[in-house]
């Protein structure tokens, strides 16, 4: 037992120390771009004093939007648990879309591409979703196929391009990134894809037999999106850990020669490997769609892809720590709304705090000397390969 | 005989003949789609003078199909030449060039039939919107020939339109605005550096979180203070274009190249510094000894992560320049995640270039071209929706990297962190 707490306490020191230095350095920023705590820098303690509790104040809304909110806690104590209820819904498409980068990192691609695979994976989640008749329960089904199935042909695409001709996975998926936002804005001007009464681009709603039912009442946002995204969290697991399809994966991401001598098809794996990680993505746009959104629009996309890479290096690629670092990041998320609502610091400050905790979790070095710590998990666990690779 | 000759084949053989296999393809495509499908035949006009230049000629009409149809077969006789060099094993290059000119000429005499194509305001805008992808690819030379992988690029240039633009409200002055972007890019590239070479992160993932930092950096500065106190932190002035004298009033070359502001005449020394220094100087000797053996390159006494840090933060004060373009070189005040990811088509450039500086610079020409077209094209209508017009120079991209480009080799120790005294 005693064993077994140390383990998870080295495990988990890491990305915590990391978490908390930037959440440090965030608090300086807030401090220190703010007038009224600018105005105050004659005198040195009035001026500590408005910078703490403008970091506090910043911080606390932030635990108040993705937590516990004590204001929404009358008449019944459980009712101020609804901001938590809202990070379940941000965490669900990260954790998916995490998940498509960190199975794409262990085969040593670099995938970039998630936010057009998602976009892929919302397209077909909507056109399903608004246009099928289908029973309850096949029409959700349905729909989900349909997205896996189009982001999965659009991130293979690159695997195969990858394999047959060389072209570099990290340009081909920038590339098609904006492919995709490009197509979903020539899509939603089309007239099937074109809201009654509405000229803005927005697609019909998706029908209530092709939505994600709740799983709280109706008040509470959180759907069974958060369970598809940790079943599909235990399915990449089994992947690559049980299955024969994983080793090759991690062989080839591992050593691609060695793996070729060994008689893997490395261009097979590439081509596979990316077609998994579409369809995760493209997974996520469907719990995203079909969840909490309902209706395809111009910005479905989000910074999906973005945050999905800080979630896979801070969950280290590894499916375990990725649902945890999407539970941290969609937290931040959902939290980052009511701090800009509450306290004007801009929700724009989440992104720092992803960027540093990665940062601080790559670099080992940094954090070790900082807290003056030997035993450490250290890095990310994830190598790139460069363009030879 | 035929399987013996595609054995022989060598590797910059079989791009070439792939080259030649996709350009026939296209040029058989454009007769189909610019010629023959179509039903209009209007005619285009292209204008050729800006303002008070000397004048060639005025402008060109022609019908749109004769015109696309003259110009197709022009691509496709290209496509005969580069066949034939390629089958005397010589280069495509000039060929290549020629059916790419002559094919975008087809494709304008269709897309704009009935319409007006100022020919010269097109390269003009063309060059500017190169501009910042030129110095985003430089600084990606000057990084990844040492050896360091530079996804940053983007960041560098936010942090140096930040930089400028603010700074140039501040003091109500361009000046400072051009001197102090690049400082602003040299300091992210130090911490792409620190980490990098100092404690070896992997670069590409680097890269990508100093993106993100500066893209969460710059927006949160920008809605905290730029927003709410626009007219001292974000109302900057904009350099007024100088015209050289004499060139100013060359024919459609003097209004495109030489009646710039003086960040693009600082971009045509940068690049011609680079090139030369590159290949021609012991400084790009060193550079490329490091960038492609670096053990090779210790063992006559360079100091090898030296020579990289000193060349990244270099890189990052070129991209950081570039990155002034687009506050005081444009529109003065900064824009939320203004360069719009212009630093990864600055990559795509370098590798399109094969991390070569005229190379990337070609690259960077086309791509702020496409750009440009796009626009123009979206102003005055085509038969394209606007958004697959925007799509082109992305999907020209993939076309590209994977046809004519195809397994792109970077210096070979590009990305590869180096610890004196062990051996590689």
């Amino acid at each position: 037992m005693g064993r077994m707490i140390k383990r998870a306490l080295r495990v988990i020191a890491l990305p915590g120390l990391a978490f908390f230095s930037a959440l440090f350095v965030s608090g300086l920023l807030i401090a220190f771009s703010d007038p009224k705590v600018l105005k105050l820098a004659g005198s040195p303690l009035k001026f500590l004093g408005a910078a703490f509790a403008a970091a506090g104040r910043a911080y606390l809304a932030l635990f108040e939007g993705s937590i516990y909110d004590p204001n929404l806690a009358r008449p019944y104590f459980f009712d101020g648990f609804y901001p938590l209820s809202e990070t379940l819904v941000s965490a669900a498409p990260l954790i998916l879309t995490g998940l498509s980068v960190a199975l794409a990192f262990k085969a040593g691609l670099f995938n970039i591409g998630a936010q057009g695979q998602f976009i892929f994976g919302a397209i077909g989640a909507s056109v399903v979703g608004f246009k099928a008749d289908l029973p309850v329960g096949i029409h959700v089904v349905a729909a989900i196929l349909t997205a896996m199935i189009f982001a999965g042909i659009w991130g293979g695409f690159v695997g195969l391009l990858k394999a047959k001709t060389g072209a570099h996975e990290v340009i081909v998926t920038i590339m098609l990134n904006y492919v995709a936002s490009y197509f979903l804005l020539w899509l939603l001007s089309t007239t099937p894809f074109l809201r009654k009464g509405r000229q803005d681009p927005i697609a019909p709603p998706v029908k209530e037999t092709g939505r994600l039912p709740h799983l709280l009442g109706p008040n509470l946002r959180v759907n069974v999106g958060i369970f598809i995204a940790l079943a599909a969290a235990a399915g990449v697991w089994w992947l690559l850990n049980r299955s024969t399809w994983g080793f090759r994966f991690r062989a080839v991401g591992a050593n691609a020669a060695a793996a070729k001598t060994a008689g893997i098809s490395v261009p097979l794996v590439t081509t596979m490997v990316m077609l998994f990680a579409g369809a995760l993505a493209g997974l996520g746009g469907a719990v995203q769609i079909l969840g909490s959104e309902y209706a395809l629009t111009a910005g479905a996309g989000g910074s999906f892809g973005f945050d999905a890479i800080t979630v896979a290096l801070l969950g280290r690629a590894n499916p375990i720590g990725t649902v945890f670092a999407a539970l941290l990041f969609g937290g931040l998320r959902a939290g980052g709304l009511t701090m800009q609502a509450n306290t004007e610091t801009p929700i724009d400050l989440v992104l720092v705090i992803q960027a540093l905790v990665v940062l601080f979790i790559a670099a080992p070095a940094l954090v070790k000397a900082v807290f003056r710590l030997k035993q450490l998990q250290t890095g990310t666990g994830v190598v790139s390969k460069g363009w030879n690779g | 005989m035929a399987q013996v000759e595609v054995l022989s084949l060598s590797a910059p053989e079989r791009r070439r003949r792939r080259g030649v296999l996709t350009m026939f393809g296209l040029g058989v495509g454009a007769l189909l789609f610019f010629v023959i499908i179509p039903k209009q035949n209007e005619k285009v006009t292209f204008g050729f003078v800006m303002d008070r230049e000397w004048v060639a000629f005025r402008e060109w009409v022609v019908p749109s199909r004769s015109g696309s149809l003259g110009f197709a077969i022009l691509a496709l006789a290209a496509v005969l030449v580069a066949y034939l060099q390629f089958r005397a094993r010589k280069t495509i290059r000039f060929a290549s060039a020629i059916f790419g000119f002559s094919f975008l000429m087809s494709f304008l005499s269709w897309a704009a039939s009935g319409k007006f194509i100022p020919f010269t305001g097109l390269l003009q805008g063309g060059l500017l919107l190169a501009v910042p992808l030129v110095y985003g690819a430089m600084a990606g030379v000057l990084c990844e020939r040492s050896g360091v992988i530079n996804i940053a690029i983007e960041g560098q240039l936010l942090a140096g339109a930040f930089a400028s633009g603010v700074l140039a409200s501040l003091t109500q002055s361009t000046g400072v605005g051009l001197l102090i972007a690049p400082f602003a890019g040299a300091l992210i590239s130090y911490l792409l550096a620190v980490f990098a070479i100092r404690f070896g992160i992997d670069q590409v993932i680097l890269g990508f979180v100093l993106n993100v930092l500066v893209i969460g950096l710059t927006n949160f500065l920008y809605k905290r203070l730029l927003i709410p106190y626009q007219s001292t932190w974000n109302s900057g002035p904009i350099l007024a274009p100088i015209k050289i004298p004499i060139l100013s009033k060359l024919p459609i070359i003097g209004p495109i190249f030489f009646e710039q502001t003086i960040i693009v005449y600082l971009m045509y020394v940068i690049v011609a510094l680079i090139h030369v220094g590159l290949f021609r100087s012991k400084w790009g000797l060193r550079m490329r000894a490091v960038g492609e053996h670096p053990t090779a390159a210790e063992s006559v006494g360079i100091n090898v992560n030296r020579v990289r840090f000193r060349n990244v933060i270099l890189a990052g004060a070129v991209a950081g320049l570039g990155g002034a373009y687009f506050t005081i070189g444009a529109v003065g005040p900064f824009g939320k995640e203004m360069t719009a990811g212009k630093g990864f088509i600055a990559l795509a450039a370098l590798i399109f270039g094969r991390w070569s500086p005229l190379g990337a610079v070609s690259a960077a020409l086309i791509f702020g071209f496409a750009d440009n077209l796009q626009g123009v094209l979206s102003i005055t209508g085509t038969p394209i929706p606007s958004e697959f017009m925007l799509m082109a120079p992305y999907i020209a991209t993939i076309i590209a990297v994977s046809g004519f480009v195809g397994r792109v080799r970077a210096p070979a120790a590009d990305g590869i962190p180096y610890r004196p005294g062990e051996s590689h």
